[in-house]
C-alpha cells in the first residue's frame, strides 16, 4: 500500500506491506535505527516516536496507519551536531548506562515537557511508566531531564 | 515479530465500516487504537483477514454537553478524555480513571471505544461505565441501538456487540460525586482489582472490573449501603465460583482485595 510520511522535516513515499510497523519502517526502509525496538508488544517504550507531536510506540502502529503524518524520532532532535537540551542533560548526568532505551526515554521526556515544562520528579516518574531501562537507571533518568527543563526554562 | 498477513482498509464513514464487517465477518476486525489488538496480532493470537481502520471517520472523536449528559466519540483516546475540561468538570471520575490507563505513549493512541469493545476482564473503564450507568451507542446494519452498560459486558472480552455493530459513542450523565480506586498489576498497570463508586444522596452504584472475568455492579453492597458500615464486605457476594485467579492474584487473595477497594472507594 502507498503511503506518505513526512520524518524529522523530510518526506518519504513508499510502498509498504500493511503488517509492517511503523517502528520496522523507520528502521529497515529508512535506516533510521535509532528508534529501537525492544519487547515489540508496546510494553518498553524503546520504540517510542512523536506522531503529529505526541508521543508514541512505532511497534504498536502499522506504517500504513501514519499515512499522512508528521514523525519526528531521536535522529531529528539534534540541531546538526548540536544536541538537543534533553538529550545533553542525559549526557551530563549519566542518565544512560548502555543506552538501549535512551532514544525511547529522551522522546517520552520530551513529550512530558512539552506538556508540563516544570514536572516534579512524581510527574517525570509518572510519566516514565511505559518506559523500561533494564540497567535500572530510572534515578539518573529523572535527574537528566529535572535538568533538562531547568535548561529549556532558562 | 510480524503479524500474519492481512488486507488493511481505511473506513472513511460508519456506514462503511459496517459494510466491510458484514461483508467479512468473523474474518475481520476493527482496528481503533490498536494498542491491544495489534500486539496480540503480533503474538499470533488473533489472526484477522482484513482490518478496517476507523480512526478516519469524522464525528466520532468529539467530546459533547447534550443537557445533564455528555456524549463521547468512539474514537477519543484516553488522553482526549484527561485532558477534556468537560469530563474534568462533570464527570471527574472518567478522567482520573483514564490518566492511570497504561502509560503516556498508549493514552495517546488507545480508546474508549476499542477499550470497551475489547472487555478485557482488568480493563479499567468497565467499572466505570457500569457504575455511572453510562450507556453504550452502536451502530449496525440493521441500524442503530443503545446497550446500557449493565447489559453489555458477557464474559472475557465478550460483549453484546453483534457481529456487525461498532460502537459510535458512549453517553455519560454527569457524576459529581464518584471515584475510582485501582490497584494496579505492578508490570502490565491494568488492574488487578478496579472499584469505580458513584454517590448520590444516600444511595451508591458501585462498578468492579478484574475481580470476575465479566466486570459486574455490585448490588450487594450497594443494597447494604445506606444501613451498613460494613457494606464493602459483600464486594464478592455470590460470585464465588466466577472469581479470576493468575499467578499475581489468586481467588482468596482476588476476593480480599475486592473487599478493601471496595471499601476505599466507599469512603473515598
Amino acid at each position: 500500500m502507498q503511503i506518505s510520511v513526512t520524518i524529522n522535516g523530510k518526506t518519504y513515499a513508499h510502498d509498504v506491506e500493511p503488517r509492517i510497523s511503523l517502528a520496522q519502517y523507520l528502521r529497515e526502509t529508512l535506516n533510521l535505527t535509532g528508534t529501537h525496538i525492544g519487547c515489540d508488544t508496546s510494553g518498553c517504550g524503546s520504540c517510542t516516536v512523536h506522531v503529529d507531536g505526541a508521543s508514541a510506540k512505532a511497534c504498536t502502529l502499522l506504517a500504513v496507519q501514519v499515512d499522512g503524518c508528521e514523525i519526528k524520532t531521536i535522529e531529528g532532535m539534534a540541531n546538526g551536531s548540536e544536541m538537543h537540551p534533553i538529550q545533553e542533560a542525559f549526557k551530563e548526568n549519566h542518565g544512560l548506562q548502555c543506552g538501549f532505551c535512551t532514544p525511547g526515554m529522551v522522546m517520552t521526556a520530551a513529550d512530558i515537557l512539552k506538556n508540563n515544562p516544570n514536572p516534579s520528579e512524581e510527574e517525570i516518574r509518572h510519566g516514565l511508566e511505559g518506559n523500561f531501562c533494564r540497567c535500572t537507571g530510572y534515578h539518573n533518568i529523572v535527574k537528566s531531564i529535572q535538568h533538562a527543563a531547568e535548561k529549556m526554562n532558562a | 515479530m510480524i503479524p500474519a498477513k492481512f488486507e488493511y482498509i481505511k473506513a472513511s464513514s460508519v456506514s462503511e465500516a459496517i459494510g466491510l464487517l458484514e461483508k467479512h465477518g468473523d474474518d475481520a476486525k476493527i482496528l481503533s487504537g490498536g494498542h491491544s489488538l495489534i500486539p496480540a496480532m503480533k503474538l499470533r493470537l488473533s489472526r484477522p483477514e482484513v482490518l478496517i481502520d476507523i480512526n478516519g471517520i469524522s464525528g466520532m472523536n468529539s467530546i459533547t454537553e447534550d443537557g445533564n449528559e455528555i456524549l463521547i466519540g468512539a474514537n477519543c483516546t484516553h488522553a482526549d478524555i484527561v485532558n477534556s475540561d468537560l469530563i474534568n468538570s462533570e464527570l471527574n471520575i472518567l478522567a482520573s480513571t483514564a490518566k492511570h490507563i497504561g502509560d503516556i505513549q498508549v493514552r495517546n493512541r488507545g480508546t474508549i471505544g476499542g477499550s470497551l469493545a475489547h472487555a478485557d476482564p482488568a480493563a479499567d473503564y468497565p467499572a466505570v461505565v457500569l457504575a455511572c450507568d453510562a450507556k453504550i451507542e452502536v451502530e449496525g446494519k440493521s441500524g442503530k441501538r443503545t446497550i446500557p452498560a449493565t447489559e453489555f459486558f458477557l464474559g472475557i472480552f465478550t460483549t453484546a456487540l453483534a457481529e456487525d455493530e461498532i460502537i459510535t459513542a458512549i453517553r455519560f450523565p454527569k457524576v459529581a460525586n464518584g471515584n475510582y480506586q485501582k490497584f494496579f498489576q505492578s508490570a502490565s498497570r491494568f488492574a488487578v482489582v478496579g472499584v469505580a463508586c458513584v454517590k448520590d444522596g444516600n444511595s451508591v452504584k458501585v462498578g468492579v472490573t478484574g475481580v470476575a472475568g465479566t466486570p459486574y455492579r455490585a448490588t450487594a453492597v450497594e443494597d447494604a449501603y445506606s444501613g451498613s458500615s460494613d457494606a464493602a464486605s459483600h464486594a464478592v457476594d455470590g460470585l464465588e465460583d466466577e472469581l479470576m485467579s493468575d499467578h499475581f492474584a489468586d481467588e482468596e487473595y482476588r476476593a480480599h482485595l475486592a473487599k478493601v477497594m471496595v471499601k476505599k472507594a466507599l469512603e473515598a
